[in-house]
């Protein structure tokens, strides 16, 4: 059993404690710090998509004045490893993907660095690029295992069969596109090289991640490498593994040395080389009894990967876990195409997967006839079809229950295109949501009681608008049973203790196992009143219930839609989540989180879609205007609310982790409103004006 | 090229050469260190560079610094007149009306321009009729504030903190729809 | 960006006069269309010369009750206009559908009218475009060409005009007033922009040194029952995939006058001059509104990905026909 905080501090609606600086504009970010004697860099970027440089002119650059230097592959410095060739910047003539960096201008001032950049001439050898995805092309190949370490495919039982003789089928398949993560602050770093210590003020949800990577790969002592990231302008995944541009600062910073090299992406890079979600085709089965008792679930996932590294993303992996049937197939094939990398984007796996899944129970509801809810109680599994584990707390059919409750479903009638109002026709989705409980081992935190009597509690952890500044202290003060004030709590830093990933929803749940650990640890050396000087440090401990039990949290998603009958554009009129993710260390946050997973979901399902051309293999809509996320105007009601529980087999903060799961099942919940409201089935994203007229 | 201009920034007076290139975003963060002022697109698609320009919310990413000698700009950090927050700012906290922070200078400044603009009956592409209505509603704050993206997806509390704020910061002085006045 | 020089105009001559005389100069207004294809490399002027502080930014109501425009006028004060709201909302609501309302406070009436098309292509310069590099050939044609034209559009170019407000000057018969070497002359806005035939790189009928110093709006009983409808891919805050500006008057149950432009479609603001000649007498009636349509739309060529534009151009301007139809009677 896991021995439980007592919640003092823990479940209050703190304000945000980074929310003063924020709203005042002087919470420093990666490009803001003031450095004395900065320069500025700006990247030349590759005009083919595949192929080598011939030849490359910098002279013209590097005799513009204010122009300090001009790096390419023929003279950065040697990287000492190429175990991750996304990182393998500048290093040779290869080109791997259209927009690749193949130089680097250094310079006073940003307008003479822009200028620069347009003067450096280079010359290609193209090779045939090959971008295209499709579920036809004879190279899908089956990757050793898919992104979190999953198998690459299941089975149990014989789904076709098991499909084939089913009274009752859903064949379908669905597209998601590509979409880019699009945090509102760029990819940052700035880069000072003060041989030999290098140091990066970076966005980032991991500053050991990037250390320890930049380390590695430039073959520099860890310790000589600091990375400082106290503030975060939004991730989404795409901060959370570094990327080029980390290293294409790093390669100028050494060109330079003592002054620190301010390196941003500009938007239109953040389509290239910040990382994305991969376009996918999922081939979804349903076979159910006439009353709807799943007995094959198949799902068949074609997606992208990057030829020089690979990137599989879990789409498949929800639907090992969200429904009972005897019979179940998964599977994953890739194209390694001529791409940038793809990287984690907002609940990797989960939200495309779910998209299809549960559009595809919507289907089967209304193939069998059956209120739709009424269909997932009817095939709840009593516990992990996946691992066979008891559930450790699943509250899917209360979250069901619950937002039918609240979003008045018990007086929907089941037949679409039934509703019209001033010439917008109406409709009502459900969807569910899903995502796993990941606790990451390596996390330190050390605790230090300080002169004034209060706790420094330090740990080098990420607040992206996440809520660590605030939710840690909380957590911390429960630990150390103080008040919030006796708290002073210190993240971002590679100075500080170790600490994973803020990825995965786990970040709370990581840091937090760890600081609880080494409050106990304080308190067990030093009493209840430790003296000022009293110190300790723990790791994070391996959770002792996740031998037993499947950690995953459940959550539903409501949407009501309007549909207009002579222009198709599609309005979400009404959002509501209610979602299970145990204890809610700080409601005002968490539900800000929830909110905002929730818009990201709208956004998915009405307006977000990259556009490769094929002829040049790049993203063509590559700016705001052209990829268009969620403005204010797109954002009608929307709710979020949980069930107040405390999952006592989880972490002793009874919470489970709430970072990614709003975006879980939003866009299925409302393409099902918009086939309720049209009575036609959107089975790609997004759902775009031209796709409800034709 | 370069040019010598004058800027009053958040109450101060401030001199800087610039080059002719060089737009108002970048003269006030990387010339003048006032990064209160945020980069999200630098061309015109998300508001995040949103300052009040001679009393009125304006984008800087585009606006060359040149362009605007003698200017008056006000960033979120001037709202905050001796350290006590502007009630939108207020608003905001009260109503976690932010995550990441990094479009929160552009939406406050925005928001408080905005509520001016509306004082001064300013219509909006959701407001019927010739003049505007005595409050605003939901719908006409969302399409008001839709010049400023949110990644983060704060838009719901955005709009409950801009409500509370125009309770606190006055409603409409003049009558209805009176923008007759020509451009500065 | 290039290096250029900067100079204020002292007088809208000299302006003129500096432009014309200068092989790389151009004007600048609000720059939020300049500045932006400035720092995508797409336009490489050396010389800017600022007219915004030009005394042109007064409107005015005219002796014959028409209204004047200075080219200087700001977007959000020129939608916020009590008379421009009252006596033309359509051109109101065209101006509020564009950008955002931070964009509208620095954006001017002349600078609206003289954007450039936000084609991803022309946007691109690693992508071949005839509009900015004549002759290198039109990359939308067979590619991602969902906003492209389906009416007017040629095997050069296929772009589509961003403005609104420029949709709305069209329907009403706005009159652009240029101050050129040779002097003042008056341009209907419908002459100003082109189509791009075998010279896409000319997108209007200006020449180097024209200086747009005012716009006129006639007084047009009709406009005041006028509306603007955009259609976009997010509610706001976006470009148009198609919109309708139009103004109607109905008499005893039939069209005595229709003013109709249609904006998204085309590389200038459409005037649907055959539109209007089915309707003028006729019965204000969904069939005449469905015929009118058709009649405006049956040359449409769309593309491989903007299909949907003919459809969704023939319901919205039937549904705003419609809409305007029962406003008259009320």
């Amino acid at each position: 059993m896991i021995e439980l905080l007592e919640p003092r501090a823990m479940g209050t609606a703190l304000e945000r404690m980074d929310g003063r600086a924020k709203v005042m504009g002087t919470a420093a970010y990666a490009f803001e710090h003031r450095l004395e004697r900065p320069v500025y860099l700006c990247a030349v970027q590759s005009t083919i998509a595949r192929g080598r440089i011939a030849e490359i002119d910098t002279s013209a650059a590097e005799s513009l004045a204010g122009v300090i230097a001009v790096v390419t592959h023929e003279t950065a410095s040697r990287l000492a490893s190429d175990a991750n060739k996304e990182l393998w910047v500048l290093q040779s003539a290869e080109v791997h993907f259209r927009g690749q960096f193949v130089a680097a201008v250094v310079a006073e001032t940003p307008e003479v660095a822009l200028q620069a950049a347009d003067l450096v001439g280079v010359a290609y050898e193209p090779a045939r690029h090959d971008v295209r995805l499709s579920a036809e092309r004879k190279d899908l190949y089956a990757p050793k295992c898919v992104n979190a370490g999953y198998p690459t495919d299941t089975d149990e039982g014989d789904a076709g069969e098991a499909f084939e003789a089913a009274e009752v089928k859903v064949d379908a398949t669905y597209f998601t596109p590509m979409e880019h993560n699009q945090p509102m602050e760029p990819h940052t770093t700035v880069a000072l090289w003060e041989p030999p210590k290098l140091t990066l003020y970076d966005s980032t949800q991991s500053v050991h991640s990037v250390r320890s990577t930049v380390a590695r790969t430039f073959g520099l002592e860890a310790e000589k490498v600091r990375v400082v990231s106290p503030y975060v302008g939004g991730g989404f995944g795409s901060k959370g593994e570094p990327h080029a541009h980390n290293i294409l600062a790093t390669l100028a910073a050494m060109q330079v040395p003592g002054r620190p090299v301010k390196f941003a992406l500009t938007r239109q890079q953040m389509f290239v080389v910040a990382g994305y979600r991969t376009p996918t085709i999922q081939r979804f089965r349903l076979g159910a009894t006439g009353d709807g008792r799943l007995t094959a679930i198949i799902h068949e996932v074609v997606e992208l990967t990057s030829r020089f590294k690979e990137f599989a993303e879990q789409t498949a992996v929800p639907t090992r876990l969200m429904y009972a049937s005897a019979a179940r197939r998964t599977r994953h094939r890739l194209a390694a195409l001529d791409v940038p990398k793809p990287s984690w984007m907002r609940a990797p796996g989960e939200t495309p997967g779910m998209f299809a899944g549960e559009v595809a129970m919507d289907e089967l509801a209304v193939a069998c006839g059956m209120d739709p809810i009424e269909l997932r109680i009817r095939n709840e599994p009593e516990c992990d079809p996946q691992s066979g584990k008891p559930w450790g707390n699943r509250h899917l059919l209360e979250c069901l229950r619950e937002g039918a409750r609240r979003f008045g479903w018990s007086s929907r009638d089941p037949r679409p295109r039934q509703r019209t109002e001033d010439g917008w026709l109406v409709g009502t989705g459900v969807a569910s949501s899903t995502y796993p409980r990941y606790v990451l081992p390596g996390s330190r935190a050390h605790i230090r009681v300080g002169d004034d009597g209060r706790y420094l509690v330090r740990i080098g952890a990420a607040d992206l608008g996440t809520g660590t500044w605030t939710a840690l202290t909380q957590i911390a003060a429960d630990a150390l049973q103080c008040p919030v004030e006796g708290v002073r709590l210190e993240i971002g830093d590679t100075d500080l203790p170790n600490a994973t990933v803020a990825g995965g929803s786990s970040g709370i749940s990581s840091w937090g196992l760890a600081i609880v650990a080494a409050a106990r640890e304080l308190r067990r050396l030093n009493g209840s009143r430790p003296s000022p000087g009293a110190e300790a440090t723990a790791e994070t401990p391996r959770p002792p219930e996740d031998e037993t039990f499947a950690q995953h949290s459940f959550g539903a998603q409501f949407a009501e839609v309007r549909v207009h009958a002579e222009t198709g554009e599609v309005r979400v009129s009404r959002m509501l989540g209610v979602f299970s993710a145990g204890r809610i260390i700080n409601p005002r946050l968490a539900r800000s989180q929830l909110i905002g997973g929730m818009t990201m979901g709208l956004s998915m399902a009405l307006h977000e879609e990259s556009v490769i051309d094929e002829r040049f293999g790049h993203v063509i809509n590559h700016d705001f205007a052209g990829y268009h996320i969620a403005s204010n105007a797109d954002i009608a009601e929307l709710e979020a609310v949980w069930l107040e529980e405390v999952d006592e087999r989880s972490t002793p903060m009874g919470s489970r982790g709430i970072g990614e799961i709003g975006i879980v099942g939003a866009a299925a919940a409302v393409a099902n409103a918009v086939y309720h409201a049209t009575g036609k089935r959107a089975r790609e994203l997004p759902i775009t004006p031209d796709k409800v007229l034709t | 090229m370069e040019a010598s201009i004058t800027l009053r920034v958040d109450g101060r007076e401030r001199s800087l050469r610039v080059d002719t290139r060089t737009t108002l975003l970048d003269a006030l963060r990387e010339r003048l260190g006032v990064t209160s002022v945020k980069k999200g697109c630098d061309h015109g698609q998300c508001g995040a560079c949103t300052v009040l320009l001679d009393g009125r919310r304006a984008t800087t990413c585009l606006a060359l610094a040149v362009a605007y000698d003698g200017a008056t700009i006000t960033t979120a950090r001037g709202l905050a007149a001796s350290g006590n927050l502007h009630p939108v700012q207020q608003a905001f906290l009260d109503h976690d009306a932010l995550q990441c922070g990094y479009c929160t200078p552009g939406q406050i400044c925005s928001a408080v321009g905005m509520l001016e603009e509306f004082r001064a009956g300013h219509p909006s592409f959701v407001t019927e009729g010739p003049g505007v209505p005595a409050a605003l509603s939901d719908e006409e704050i969302r399409e008001r504030m839709s010049g400023n993206l949110c990644r983060c997806g704060a838009y719901v509390n955005i709009v409950a903190a801009i409500r509370q704020a125009m309770g606190e910061v006055g409603g409409r002085e003049t009558g209805p729809g009176t923008a007759e006045r020509a451009a500065p | 960006m290039t290096p250029f020089s900067y100079e204020r105009a002292p007088d809208a001559t000299s302006a003129v006069a500096r432009v014309a005389g200068h092989p790389n100069a151009v004007f600048l207004g609000g720059g939020t269309n300049l500045v932006d294809h400035m720092r995508l490399g797409v336009a490489r002027p050396d010389l800017l010369v600022d007219v915004s502080r030009l005394p042109f930014s007064q409107i005015e109501t005219l002796p014959d009750d028409g209204i004047r425009i200075g080219a200087g006028v700001r977007n959000s004060d020129l939608a916020a206009h009590r008379a421009i709201r009252e006596r033309y909302p359509v051109l109101s609501q065209a101006m509020l559908a564009g950008a955002s309302g931070q964009l509208r406070n620095l954006a001017t009436t002349g600078g609206n009218l003289l954007q450039r098309t936000r084609c991803a292509y022309f946007q691109d310069v690693t992508t071949p475009c005839n509009k900015r590099n004549p002759g290198t050939g039109c990359s939308a044609i067979d590619g991602h060409n969902r906003d492209h034209a389906i009416l007017g559009a040629s095997e050069h170019c296929v772009a589509v005009h961003p403005s609104d407000m420029a949709v709305a000057l069209t329907a009403l018969d706005a009159v652009v007033i240029v101050l050129g070497p040779a002097g003042e002359r008056r341009i209907p806005v419908a002459d100003l922009h082109r189509l791009p035939g075998n010279t896409p790189e000319r997108d209007t009928a200006l020449e180097r040194g024209d200086l747009i110093v005012a716009v006129e709006l006639a007084a047009l009983p009709v406009a005041v029952n006028s509306a603007y409808y955009k259609v976009r891919d997010r509610a706001s805050y976006a470009f148009a995939l198609v919109s309708v500006a139009a103004a109607l008057e109905v008499r005893n149950g039939r069209v005595a006058d229709a003013r109709i432009a249609l904006g998204g479609i085309a590389h200038k603001p459409w005037r649907a001059l055959r539109a209007e000649a089915v309707l003028r007498g006729a019965a204000a009636t969904e069939e005449t509104y469905g015929r009118a349509a058709d009649a405006e739309l049956a040359d449409s060529r769309p593309l491989q990905h903007n299909a949907f534009k003919v459809p969704l151009a023939h319901n919205t301007l039937r549904m705003v026909l419609r809409r305007l139809t029962a406003g008259a009677s009320s």
